[in-house]
């Protein structure tokens, strides 16, 4: 037996491979199928799951509604369509945001001299590492009407004599996108960094031999050979920005409720969750799919592990 | 040319990024020092030392450790010691589980053929591309409806009954993290020439000595820095803590969110700005030794 063992690599390899997948089958992909089945359940009085089949969660959250104002029988409700298109329009402006902040940072590592890039990259690394809910803890002070950003605008405005009412920044839809922008800008600076930083100088100087001005040696040979890193940096940052519950929850109160925010309530204040699991599928199938497609435009670097 | 020359354009807007990423941290930093208990302008640094705190409304001029009183307070907070101990105790046995089975996963999927090989790869992208509360309410479902089974089932009653805790936490915690540890071992395992250990087993090493005198030393730094992004992680994990956690398995993320719902006093601040210094204090150390590393390669 051990013999056999022994010789038959595939046997070998499944053993090793074993507490893994089964561990990740137990704990990934069981919740996945039983948050499938649950989606198609009806809620229980006591906030438990009855578990048949029927479509009715996936049709609330698609705007069908019995609860209507004029003694209709059904009619349209876009409370929840709502929150799902503004979750996926932050997820965009968030990403093109972060993008647009991280280029130019990366850059200026990826052409720095040597010996001071491990520096710079240093201090990109302290706020990655500092704790998710503090960062947002952070902003919320910064932008509280009586916090910095209103105490440094109120002196600036009175050095110029202009009148200044504290700007009302905290909970409101800008504080959500301040927040996440903040959040996940590390996300994207790294692989940037990373596709930059192997760029071979000698390219830069064949461009500029042939001619290529500065700008066009950037938009013919830096962008196009660092999109790896951007396309790695997109998916880090919108899966989770899609699904983040913390951000809007805190800097957002009330005003900003996004998907996340839909799921966490089914399953701890309304006690729904046929109806938190439905919602949690929807989300989970958008962001396969914009994932997909731009993958599939763009390639799925190998910098997505480097972050 | 010079290769290291940037146009005045991206050394402002790099500027203006450390600037943003840094005005925060700096802000909550000197919150920490407040006077004012109600945290809600900063009142100044707290003058004295003195025997005993002395309060002037939610003013506090003086206190046994001066300018530093949130940060004793914060030493003496009892929740704040538990949540602490709790997130290293998970953070650590979720770390020790997940290096290991990742490695073995890794070592798997680079260098064996087994028929469920394909399943096992694409398992390991699925935390990737899946939101994490997705995962975190998937897990919360699994763990309510075996655990309610269970106890109606077997008819357990006070303490017997399973609920979630330290041990739901962690293993969820082990099912994010694995992934990571087995794509990082994998990474470098791709990388390493095979030459290496054929040579080993030419000169007569079996595969078990080959393993433990050739190959895991030289995947040892890709094992290292897995489970070191494994620990981070954990260490950070708020939306899958969320879910699993239970009475008595608080970890510092979950405790400091359950603050930022109610009052917030500048011990949040001085318990953020320690977090702050530690994570600075390890990234340090990181740096160090993989300048080190380097400077051995070349």
């Amino acid at each position: 037996m051990l013999q056999r063992l022994r010789e038959s690599k595939s046997a070998q390899g499944t053993i090793l491979a074993l507490p893994t997948t089964i561990w990740l089958f137990v704990l990934l992909i069981i919740p996945l199928i039983l948050t499938m089945v649950v989606s198609f359940g009806r809620r229980s009085p006591d906030g438990g799951v009855i578990y048949t089949f029927t479509l009715d969660n996936y049709t609330r959250l698609f705007g069908y509604s019995t609860d209507c104002p004029d003694g209709q029988a059904s009619c349209f409700d876009p409370l929840y369509v709502n929150i799902l298109g503004r979750s996926l329009s932050l997820a965009f402006n968030t990403t093109l945001l972060v993008i647009t902040l991280a280029y130019p940072l990366a850059y200026f590592i990826a052409r720095a001299h040597p010996k001071q890039r491990n520096f710079y990259l240093f201090m990109v690394l302290i706020p990655l590492w500092t704790n998710f809910v503090i960062r947002v803890y952070a902003w919320m002070m910064l932008l509280r009407k009586e916090g910095a950003i209103n105490i440094i605008l109120g002196w600036l405005m009175n050095l110029l004599h202009i009148p200044f009412a504290p700007l009302e920044m905290l909970y409101t839809p800008g504080a959500v996108l301040v927040g996440m922008v903040y959040e996940f800008l590390p996300f994207m600076i790294l692989p940037i960094y990373t596709s930059l930083e192997k760029i071979e100088t000698p390219l830069y100087e064949a461009a500029a031999d042939l001619g290529a001005n500065a700008i066009k040696t950037f938009l013919r040979v830096t962008l196009p050979l660092s999109m790896p890193g951007v396309v790695a940096g997109t998916i880090l940052v919108f899966i989770p920005v899609m699904g983040t519950f913390i951000v809007s929850d805190i800097l957002g109160g009330r005003q900003v409720i996004l998907v996340g925010n839909l799921i966490q309530r089914q399953f701890l204040d309304a006690r729904d969750p046929t109806f938190g699991s439905a919602a949690s599928l929807i989300l989970m199938v958008m962001t396969l799919i914009v994932t997909y497609f731009y993958t599939r435009k763009f390639g799925f670097g190998e910098e997505i592990v480097v972050a | 040319m010079n290769p290291y020359r940037r146009s005045p354009f991206v050394i402002v807007a790099t500027v203006l990024v450390y600037i943003f990423l840094y005005a925060p941290i700096v802000g909550l930093v000197l919150y920490s020092f407040n006077a004012s208990r109600a945290n809600v302008t900063f009142e100044g640094f707290i003058p004295a030392y003195s025997d005993r705190v002395v309060m002037d409304g939610s003013l506090v001029k003086t206190s046994p450790c001066g300018p530093f009183h949130w940060y004793c307070e914060l030493a003496k907070n009892g929740d704040v010691a538990e949540a602490a101990g709790n997130t290293l105790t998970i953070a650590f046995s979720a770390t020790i589980i997940s290096t290991i089975i990742g490695t073995m996963a890794a070592l798997a999927l680079q260098r064996y053929n087994f028929k469920m090989k394909p399943f096992s790869q694409l398992s390991l992208y699925v935390p990737i591309v899946i939101p994490e509360i997705v995962m975190g309410i998937g897990i919360l479902t699994l763990f309510s409806q075996v655990f309610g089974w269970v106890n109606d089932t077997f008819n357990l009653a006070g303490d017997a009954r399973l609920s979630l805790g330290m041990m739901t936490v962690t293993a969820s915690h082990i099912a994010f993290m694995v992934p990571f540890v087995a794509l990082v071992v994998q990474a470098r395992l791709s990388g390493f020439d095979k030459s290496y250990e054929e040579a080993a087993m030419d000169l007569g090493a079996n595969e078990w000595t080959t393993f433990r005198r050739v190959t895991f030393p030289m995947i040892l730094p890709g094992v290292m820095s897995g489970a070191l992004l494994a620990f981070t992680l954990s260490l950070d994990d708020f939306v899958i803590t969320f879910f699993t956690n239970g009475p008595g398995s608080t970890t510092l993320p979950i405790y400091v969110y359950g603050l930022l719902r109610r009052i917030i006093t500048p011990q949040v601040n001085a318990l953020s700005t320690v977090w702050i210094l530690v994570v600075f204090l390890a990234v340090l150390i990181l740096q160090i030794l993989q300048n080190r590393e380097q400077k051995q390669h070349t």
